[in-house]
C-alpha cells in the first residue's frame, strides 16, 4: 500500500496583491510586523515544515490569527501558497493543474467545516451524497453509501430533514457523514468542533476516534483547544503568528514545552489524561509488585484502577505481558499535578 | 443683468456650438440612421418576422379561446403556483369584474403581451446576471448600461426602435423588455454574489466544477433574490404596456391612452384598475410560488 502521508515543506503564504514580490525579503528575515507596516501585506504562514503521519491524526493547534485555517486550506489548495510544497504520495499539490486538482479534491480529500457549510436547500441525505454526486456516481449507489454513513454518525431517521431543522451538533454530524461518504484518504477538519457545545464536542471527538480506529485515514484536525488537540492528536503542531512553535506527540509537548507561550498553554492541561505510565515508571527492582498495568495507559486511568483495587503499588507491562517497570500511586499523583516553577512566570493566556 | 455689462459676453452666455453646426450634425446623424434603416429594412423585417408571427399567434390564442377555458387554465395555474384558495378566489373575482365591464378581450391582449415580455426578460436577464456575478469586468460594463436603461425616458428609446421596426407589437415588446429587464439582471447578480462564501468553499473542497457550483449552490441559494427579480420584472412589464400602447400595442394600455387623449375619466380608471388587478394576481402567485421554493429555510430549530 502506498504511503498516504502528507508532507508540508518550506511553506510560505503572504496575503496581499503582490505577495510574491516580498517572499525573498521574508525568507531573509523580514518580520510579520515589518511586512505589514512597510508594504501592507500580511504574512500568513512562514516556513512551515510538517510531516503528517499516514493513517494518523495530525492536529494543528493555534489561537485565532495563528494561520491554522490557512494551513489546512493549502492541503487541498483552497488557498494558493506563495512559496513551498505540499506533497502527497510524492506529488506536489501546489503544482497540479486545474483538472488534476479537481480530481485530487474529489477522490483524495474530504473536508469538514467549522460552520458546517451544508447546502440549506438540500435534505440530510442530499447533502451527504454531494461529493459522490459531483463525481458522477449513480444516484442509487451514492445514496446507499450516504445512508450507511448517516447511520454510522448516528443520524438515522433524520435523512429527510433540512439542515436548519437540526441542532448544531447534528448538523456537524451531517458534515462528517458528507466527508466520510466521499471515502477519501485524507480527512481535513477545520475547527470542525469549535462551534459545538462542550459536551457535544466530546461526544463528536469520540465519534471521530471510534471511526478512526477502523478507517485509519490521514486526518488533519484544526483546533484552538489544547485539550481537544491532546485527546485526538497522534501528532500535534502548535502554530503562532504563522510559524510552527513546537511539534511532537501530546506527551512531548506537555512534558517539554518549547517556550513560555506553550508553557502557558500546557499549564491548564489535565496531565493525567496525557502522560502515559511508561513515561514516569521507575526501573524494576526485584520482583514485580502489585497489579499489572499495560503500557500506553494514561495516568488518570492507572490511578483509577489502582484506587479501585486499593493498591498503592503497581507494575507496568509491555504488550507481551512482560513487566517493564514499577509505579507507585504517589508518583502518579505527583506527575498529574502541574509542576511549579516550570519556566519563568507564565504569560497571561 | 448689471454684472454682465462689465463682463465679456463669453462669461454671460454659455459658449454653445452655433445653431448651424448643431443642425448639420443632427441632420447627418439622423439621415445616416435613416439611410441605414432603409437599406436594411427588408433584412430587419425578415429577422423579426418569426417574433411577429409568434406574438400574433399568442394574442389570437388568448383572445379567440372561449373565456371559460382561459379562466379555468388561469385559475389552475394560479392555484398550482400559490397553493392558496384565497388567491385563487381573488383571481376569479378580478377576472369576473374585468369581463363584466367589457374589458375581457383587452385584458387578454395585455396578458399575452406581458407573458411574452416577462419570459423574454427572464431568459435574457438571468444569464446576463450570472455573467455579471462571475466576472467583475462584465459587471463594470453592464452596470452603467443598466443605469442608462433605467433612467432614460422610455419615449426616447422608442424613437430608434420605431424607426427600425415601425409600429406594432415587436417594437412594443422591445420597449417593454428594455424597461423590465434591469431588475432581473441586477437581482440575479446580487443574489449570486451574496451566496455564503463558506458553502462555496465547501463546494470547491469537494471538487465541484464551475457549472456544478452554479447549478448546485449559487442558483439555489440565490433563488429568493432571483424570484424577487422575476416579480419586479412582471410588475414593470405591466406598467410599461401603457407606454407601449403608443407604438401600437393593443389591450388595456391602448384604452388608457385613448382615455387620456379624450379625458374619459371613468374609462381611464376602469382600465387602470384592470391592470392593477392583473398585477396583483401575478404578484401574489409568483411570491407564493417563490416562498414555497424556500420552504426549507423557514423551519425553526426543532
Amino acid at each position: 500500500m502506498a504511503s498516504h502521508a502528507i508532507e508540508v515543506r518550506n511553506l510560505y503564504k503572504i496575503f496581499g496583491p503582490r505577495g510574491a514580490d516580498y517572499i525573498d525579503q521574508v525568507k531573509s528575515g523580514l518580520s510579520k510586523t515589518d511586512l505589514n507596516a512597510q508594504y501592507g501585506h500580511v504574512l500568513g504562514l512562514q516556513d512551515i515544515n510538517i510531516a503528517m503521519p499516514a493513517g494518523g491524526v495530525m492536529v494543528v493547534m493555534g489561537l485565532s490569527g495563528s494561520g491554522k485555517s490557512t494551513l489546512i486550506r493549502h492541503i487541498n489548495r483552497l488557498i494558493e501558497p506563495t512559496s513551498g510544497e505540499v506533497l502527497y504520495d510524492g506529488v506536489d499539490v501546489c503544482r497540479m493543474n486545474e483538472r488534476d486538482l479537481r480530481e485530487f479534491r474529489r477522490h483524495k480529500t474530504a473536508m469538514v467545516f467549522q460552520k458546517f457549510a451544508l447546502l440549506p436547500h438540500r435534505t440530510v441525505v442530499e447533502n451527504t451524497v454531494y461529493g459522490l454526486e459531483i463525481q458522477g456516481i449513480p444516484a442509487a449507489e451514492s445514496e446507499k453509501r450516504a445512508r450507511y454513513w448517516i447511520d454510522r454518525v448516528g443520524l438515522s431517521g433524520f435523512e429527510n430533514h433540512y439542515p436548519n431543522q437540526l441542532s448544531g451538533g447534528m448538523q456537524q454530524r451531517v458534515g462528517l457523514a458528507r466527508a466520510l461518504t466521499n471515502d477519501a484518504e485524507i480527512l481535513l477538519m477545520d475547527e470542525a468542533y469549535s462551534a459545538l457545545d462542550p459536551l457535544i464536542r466530546v461526544d463528536m471527538q469520540t465519534v471521530l476516534l471510534d471511526l478512526q480506529k477502523e478507517l485509519k485515514k490521514t486526518v488533519v484536525f484544526i483546533t484552538h483547544d489544547l485539550d481537544e488537540a491532546l485527546r485526538l492528536g497522534d501528532k500535534i503542531a502548535i502554530l503562532r503568528d504563522g510559524r510552527v512553535v513546537q511539534q511532537g506527540t501530546g506527551q512531548e509537548i506537555v512534558l517539554n514545552p518549547a517556550d513560555d507561550y506553550i508553557t502557558a498553554f500546557v499549564k491548564e492541561v489535565n496531565r493525567g489524561r496525557v502522560i502515559n505510565v511508561e513515561t514516569i515508571m521507575k526501573p524494576l527492582a526485584g520482583n514485580p509488585q502489585g497489579m499489572p498495568i499495560a503500557m500506553g495507559t494514561v495516568l488518570e486511568a492507572a490511578a483509577r484502577a489502582m484506587t479501585t483495587a486499593d493498591q498503592s503499588v503497581a507494575h507496568v507491562v509491555d504488550e507481551a505481558g512482560r513487566p517493564a517497570g514499577t509505579l507507585a500511586l504517589d508518583t502518579i499523583i505527583a506527575a498529574m499535578v502541574t509542576p511549579t516553577g516550570h519556566g519563568e512566570t507564565p504569560q497571561a493566556a | 443683468m448689471a454684472l454682465c455689462d462689465y463682463l465679456p459676453a463669453m462669461l454671460c452666455k454659455f459658449p454653445a456650438l452655433s445653431d448651424s453646426t448643431i443642425r448639420a450634425g443632427r441632420k447627418t446623424i439622423d439621415d445616416g440612421f435613416k439611410a441605414f434603416v432603409r437599406s436594411y429594412s427588408d433584412l430587419i423585417d425578415t429577422a423579426v418576422q418569426p417574433l411577429q408571427v409568434f406574438l400574433n399567434f399568442l394574442e389570437r390564442l388568448f383572445v379567440t379561446s372561449p373565456w371559460p377555458i382561459i379562466l379555468i387554465v388561469m385559475l389552475v395555474i394560479v392555484y398550482l403556483g400559490s397553493r392558496s384558495v384565497k388567491v385563487t378566489i381573488g383571481t376569479a373575482l378580478a377576472m369576473y369584474f374585468i369581463g363584466l365591464f367589457g374589458l375581457w378581450n383587452d385584458a387578454m391582449v395585455t396578458l399575452a403581451m406581458t407573458t411574452v415580455c416577462t419570459i423574454f426578460a427572464v431568459l435574457l436577464g438571468i444569464p446576463i446576471g450570472i455573467l455579471m456575478a462571475r466576472f467583475d469586468r462584465v459587471q463594470a460594463t453592464v452596470n452603467p448600461v443598466l443605469d442608462v436603461m433605467q433612467t432614460m425616458p422610455s419615449f426616447v428609446y422608442l424613437i430608434p426602435v420605431v424607426m427600425i421596426f415601425g409600429i406594432g407589437k415587436v417594437p412594443g415588446m422591445i420597449a417593454v423588455v428594455i424597461y423590465a429587464v434591469p431588475p432581473m439582471i441586477r437581482l440575479t447578480n446580487l443574489g449570486i454574489r451574496l451566496v455564503d462564501k463558506e458553502v462555496l468553499e465547501a463546494a470547491d473542497a469537494f471538487g465541484s466544477s464551475g457549472w456544478q457550483k452554479l447549478k448546485n449552490v449559487q442558483i439555489p441559494l440565490a433563488l429568493p433574490t432571483i424570484m424577487a427579480g422575476i416579480n419586479q420584472t412582471i410588475m414593470m412589464s405591466l406598467a410599461m404596456v401603457v407606454v407601449a400602447s403608443m407604438v401600437g400595442v393593443g389591450g388595456l394600455g391602448k384604452n388608457v391612452l385613448g382615455a387620456i387623449n379624450n379625458q374619459f375619466f371613468t374609462v381611464g380608471f376602469l382600465n387602470g384598475f384592470a391592470l392593477v388587478a392583473i398585477a396583483i394576481i401575478f404578484d401574489r402567485t409568483s411570491q407564493a410560488f417563490g416562498k414555497r421554493l424556500q420552504k426549507h429555510s423557514e423551519v425553526i430549530h426543532g
